[in-house]
């Protein structure tokens, strides 16, 4: 039994499609994040999960039971929305027992979820004040207490954090991981930002266009990106691609960057499809971090890049080289001295590369 | 040595500016007070007159002091000389008015908030089409809707009453209202109609638990806007209502200009402010509320 199940699910807005064909699964106890640019149809999904929206084809199970024309407070769900959306004129209590209210819920039963769930949250101190008195983040934990007294079978969140300052967001990032932990309540999770992503999925799935480009563990999102999009998206600064060709010499598998003279082996890579490689149009991959200043693997490629441009940002330094007139971006520990204008001698971690098909734009 | 060239100079540039600053303002008190003495005036005549004997009014000069505080002709304004036929005065017709204000204000400030609301939270194909024309209400002048009205009401058979006057009110009252009540629940978070839907509250519970408690400012701009322009509405009473059933504006008209013999000024003048006092009223005690309503952007949870 799948907690949430979305079967070919596609929605216009007129004549704009936001969502083509989306399957996706979660099994019970899952942190499921979408993570998407803007426009690319991910809150649309969560507001169908929800119910808020209608849907032109496909299906939304929970619990194996079809609610596609379910309404929303019968789906089961809570929902904690990016601007709070805490009910102004009511105070924080009025605030947490009006879904159960609503569900015709005895006096007793809400008593004892209202405490529960406000001491849980630390918010009882707080019960009888209006939204406008409270803080960013007591606004930001009523709201999660207000989804949490429902007891859902499903938490969506909708870029809960975005309305935040930095350090607060940080802060309220790992209070919801906490959260996860303890409860263990599937969780749908709406996010553009992919640090959030990385550090509470268990689950990621990245969109675009209207379509899940990949969903899968955040370990295997940013070390196999199954495609350049998600490549592109995951990392910062994101994966180098540079432009080549495959060459097949006696079994043997090597890529050659556009107007380079050195061939760089991939004999250890895991392809897809083993088959035509021959000089074959594809964009090798390396994310910064994996291109080091000291050999540290056996099979670490050697190459000399000119040092063109240095960023520092405390920690680390990014730095720009020159890869025969492609630009390749690396990250160093900011305690390593590079000239500029002149030959470094840098190490690729091979074990850590992506090979794209310059066409389709796909893992290989 | 140049130090003190500076300064020196600094200094009397720093004088030059104090003198033009404290001209500037005296010349602005001077522009203030002599707009608002011009607006004062026409009030002043008014209260003065009407505390005047007629004797006083013959004699004096418009702006002089009334000899006492005689509030005799406020007393006949009111409530008549006491004589049979032909004496008109306001009581009767104060409270049509106030019977005909009170449900119009009531039901086009309601019908309004709830469009209002259906416009902004309940999107459907078409609306701000409904809305454009909901809008050209605003711009209708109403004298190009008298006659079909007219028929209307007598349709409907409530011509010459207080409750077809309702009924125009409220129908012209809508398009405002709506305007008003549609860009206040702009500026509300949509989030919170969806947080109610997932919380279980319908159509109806949304509007009243959440919505209205938070559209204070708005509804007092409302009622006081309908209450000013229904309060003080002379075509549409003195057209579809005559006699017993006119509303005091009507009333007012009548007296003032069908009097058969001396013109009594006092009268006039007491009438007059009597039938304004209702507006004054709504708009001191809710006047506060009216500026904030005005100027109150988006509601912060």
């Amino acid at each position: 039994m799948k907690t949430l199940k979305i079967e070919d699910l596609s929605k216009n807005f007129g004549s704009t499609e936001v969502l083509r064909k989306i399957n996706l699964e979660i099994d019970e106890g899952n942190f499921l994040v979408l993570l998407g640019p803007s426009g690319c149809g991910k809150s649309t999904l969560l507001n169908i999960i929800a119910g808020l929206e209608t849907i032109n084809e496909g299906n939304v199970f929970i619990d194996d039971y079809n609610v596609s024309k379910v309404e929303p407070k019968d789906r089961n769900i809570a929902m904690v929305f990016q601007s709070y959306a805490l009910y102004p004129s009511m105070n924080v209590r009025e605030n947490m027992i009006f879904g159960l209210k609503q569900a015709k819920t005895s006096k007793e039963k809400i008593e004892q979820q209202l405490e529960k769930v406000s001491k849980f949250l630390q918010v009882d101190q707080l019960l009888e004040r209006k939204p406008s008195q409270l803080s960013g983040g007591q606004r930001q934990r009523v709201a999660i207490g207000r989804a949490l007294v429902r007891e859902p079978r499903i938490f969506l969140f909708d870029e809960p954090l975005s309305n935040l300052d930095a350090k607060l967001r940080v802060e309220m990032r790992r209070e919801i991981k906490k959260l996860h932990q303890q409860l263990k309540t599937t969780v749908v999770y709406v996010t553009h930002d992919q640090t959030e992503a990385m550090s509470l999925g268990t689950r990621i799935a990245i969109m675009n266009h209207g379509v899940i480009q990949q969903n899968d563990t955040p370990e295997i999102i940013y070390n196999k990106p199954s495609n350049t999009f998600v490549a592109d998206f995951i990392g910062s600064p994101s994966m180098n691609l540079i432009k080549g060709s495959l060459k097949e010499n006696s079994g043997e598998i090597s890529f050659t960057a556009n107007g380079s003279n050195f061939e760089i082996p991939v004999k250890g890579y895991d392809f897809i499809d083993k088959s035509s490689l021959n000089n074959k149009e594809v964009f090798f991959g390396i994310r910064p971090e994996h291109i080091y200043f000291k050999k540290s693997n056996e099979t670490d490629f050697e190459v000399n890049l000119r040092a063109d441009l240095s960023e520092y940002i405390g920690h680390e330094q990014i730095m720009t080289f020159d890869y025969a007139n492609q630009e390749i971006l690396a990250k160093f520990p900011s305690t390593i001295k590079i000239e500029l204008a002149k030959e470094t001698k840098l190490y690729f971690d091979l074990t850590q590369a992506s090979l794209f098909d310059a066409q389709t734009e796909e893992r290989i | 040595m140049q130090d003190n060239l500076k300064s020196s100079s600094y200094q009397r540039l720093e004088q030059k500016s104090k003198y033009t600053n404290m001209f500037l303002r005296w010349f602005l008190y001077f522009v203030l007070i002599l707009f608002a003495s011009y607006f004062i005036f026409p009030l002043y005549v008014m209260v003065v007159t009407s505390l005047k004997t007629m004797e006083e009014i013959r004699q004096g000069t418009l702006l002089s002091w009334p000899g006492g505080l005689n509030f005799d002709s406020w007393a006949v304004a009111w409530g008549g000389r006491g004589y049979g036929a032909g004496d008109t005065f306001l009581r009767p017709y104060f409270w049509n008015s106030i019977k005909m204000v009170v449900p119009a204000v009531f039901f086009s400030t309601f019908i309004g908030a709830m469009t209002g609301y259906v416009l902004t939270k309940w999107r459907f194909k078409g609306d701000s089409w409904v809305f454009l024309f909901l809008l050209f209400g605003c711009f209708i002048p109403f004298q190009a809707i008298l006659l079909p009205m007219a028929r209307t009401l007598g349709a409907l058979g409530i011509s010459n009453s207080i409750v077809g006057l309702v009924l125009v009110h409220t129908v012209y009252g809508i398009p405002f209202t709506t305007l008003f009540f549609r860009n206040y629940y702009v500026s509300v978070p949509t989030e919170l109609v969806k947080a109610a839907r997932i919380d279980g509250a319908g159509f109806f519970k949304i509007f009243f638990k959440i919505l209205l408690p938070i559209s204070a400012p708005i509804i007092v701009v409302t009622v006081i806007w309908q209450f000013t322009q229904i309060w003080n509405d002379f075509l549409f009473g003195s057209t579809f209502s005559f006699g017993e059933a006119a509303p005091i504006q009507v009333a007012l008209n009548n007296m003032v200009l069908s009097s058969t013999s001396v013109k009594e000024y006092n009268v006039d003048m007491a009438s007059a402010i009597i039938a304004g006092v209702p507006t004054l009223i709504v708009y001191v005690l809710a006047g506060k509320y009216f500026i904030r309503g005005l100027t109150s952007g988006a509601v912060k949870g």
